[in-house]
């Protein structure tokens, strides 16, 4: 079985108009920036997509705003975005909006096989309409369901051609929950390795999560608040 | 004197204890880093997936990889440690973090909270503050007590959609520092030159005043 695939093209080459995506990152740290480049020139539309946030106007899934592929957008803070807002405003996307801890257990229980979830977020808030509560130990928490999805798109630091990932710092985030929840899984990583060259003891997705795997390209790692103190 | 953002944030943090897992939200709560009293060592949680945030980077150091909640650039301390967001509120919901502070446009004085949404306007989301008031057993409200219109955010129900209810127990104003109790709120102590009277006219919701209440301590001025 081979995982290995060339470049991002061929990764996402069998994803079609209106398939349920996860995409992986936190703000613009730890995106799949070239997933959602080969995304934006395969010009794949009606996609729904999973992910915390939106991107920014010209990066991370804002690109895949702009050219109007996605019908629905679920996350838990979309800020930042002028075309997010504008479509939204004019009823061109839909938006979900989920409670951060929320999104990341659903996507968790996908990954452990687990269909439900049960959470104390948003209780006596209008995200829990029409969901089911039930009361534990004198505390009432909302039924949440494991997320459903086509294809997961995670970027890792390091991965190895068994489709083992290990992350940077934060840029892990969303990705490991992600990489657990996708019917297929595609990665990209900023080094390939052979197998053999990560430590067991240390990686952070097992290799049976992921499907396919490549070494992406000219990564811009782009910083949304560049925040910075003056030498004392 | 109504206090400043930054004498807010220094009051909260002398409710900091020696080893407290504290989660910080964006904007006044942020500030309370700033001002961690001597001798006390805590350890600063990003829901993104960092316990041990450090100071902001020096220029040239900055990583991409590296950011807390409100994706500014920062460093880590000595015993830091990284996980995933699902991990990260699992810490959160299963009350490890010791206190979280987080700012609030509307608190009620039954404790019920609002601060994600205002209708009309453009929604950007929750984030994981519906995840925070959920399940921190300790949290502090860092709030001003009145809207720019002048008008109380204390009130006796929130008009703007919740964040979550009956969860606030300590709220840190410009003007006050107040219990939310069963019966309302408990006024506790004083802004400095800031009269019992003039907080009673602006707290709508119900306030409690016991005998006579102390001003605020705010010690070393120089450092705001």
């Amino acid at each position: 079985m081979k995982k290995v695939v060339s470049n991002a093209d061929e990764a996402i080459n069998d994803i079609r108009d209106g398939q349920v995506l996860m995409l992986g990152g936190f703000g613009l740290c730890g995106i799949p920036e070239n997933c959602i480049a080969a995304l934006v020139r395969k010009g794949t539309k009606q996609l729904t997509c999973i992910s915390n946030n939106a991107g920014v106007d010209d990066f991370g899934i804002g690109l895949m705003l702009q050219q109007k592929q996605v019908k629905k957008m679920v996350s838990s803070y979309v800020g930042e975005n002028a075309e997010f807002e504008r479509q939204l405003l004019s009823g061109e996307l839909e938006v979900e909006l989920i409670p951060q801890g929320t999104l990341a257990t659903r996507c968790l229980a996908a990954g452990y096989g687990m269909p439900a979830i049960f959470t104390p977020a948003g209780v006596g808030t209008e995200v829990a309409e029409g969901k089911e509560v039930r009361n534990f130990d004198g505390k009432d928490y909302l039924l949440e369901y494991a997320f459903k999805s086509d294809f997961a798109i995670v970027k890792a630091w390091k991965g190895d051609e068994q489709g083992n990932l290990v992350y940077k710092e934060t840029a892990r985030n969303f990705n490991p929950m992600m990489a657990m929840a996708g019917k297929i899984t595609i990665a990209e990583v900023e080094e390939l390795v052979e197998a053999g060259d990560l430590d067991p003891d240390n990686i952070h997705t097992p290799g049976i999560y992921v499907h396919r795997i490549f070494q992406g390209v000219n990564y811009e790692k782009r910083i949304e608040q560049r925040t910075v103190r003056k030498v004392k | 004197m109504a206090l400043t953002k930054e004498q807010i944030a220094y009051r909260i943090a002398q409710e900091l204890k020696d080893g407290y897992y504290v989660n910080l939200g964006i904007g006044i709560p942020t500030l309370v880093a700033n001002y961690i009293p001597k001798g006390v060592r805590v350890v600063l949680q990003s829901e993104n997936g960092l316990l041990g945030i450090g100071p902001f980077p020096l220029e040239g150091d900055e990583d991409p990889d590296l950011i807390n909640a409100g994706k500014q650039t920062i460093t880590t301390i000595k015993g830091s440690a990284f996980f995933d967001s699902a991990m990260s509120f699992g810490m959160i919901r299963a009350g490890k973090v010791d206190l979280t502070v987080l700012g609030a446009m509307e608190v009620s004085e039954q404790g019920d909270i609002a601060n994600w949404k205002i209708p009309g306007k453009m929604v950007k989301g929750m984030g994981g503050a519906m995840d925070l008031v959920a399940s921190a057993k300790n949290i502090i409200v860092a709030m001003m007590h009145t809207n720019p219109k002048g008008e109380s955010k204390l009130l006796p129900r929130c008009t703007l959609p919740l964040t979550g209810v009956k969860c606030i127990r300590k709220i840190v104003s410009d003007l006050a520092v107040l219990d939310v109790t069963p019966n309302g709120f408990k006024l506790l102590e004083r802004a400095p030159g800031v009269t019992t009277e003039e907080i009673k006219a602006k707290t709508a919701g119900r306030l409690i005043v016991d005998g006579e209440i102390p001003e605020m301590k705010l010690e070393a001025p120089d450092r705001y």
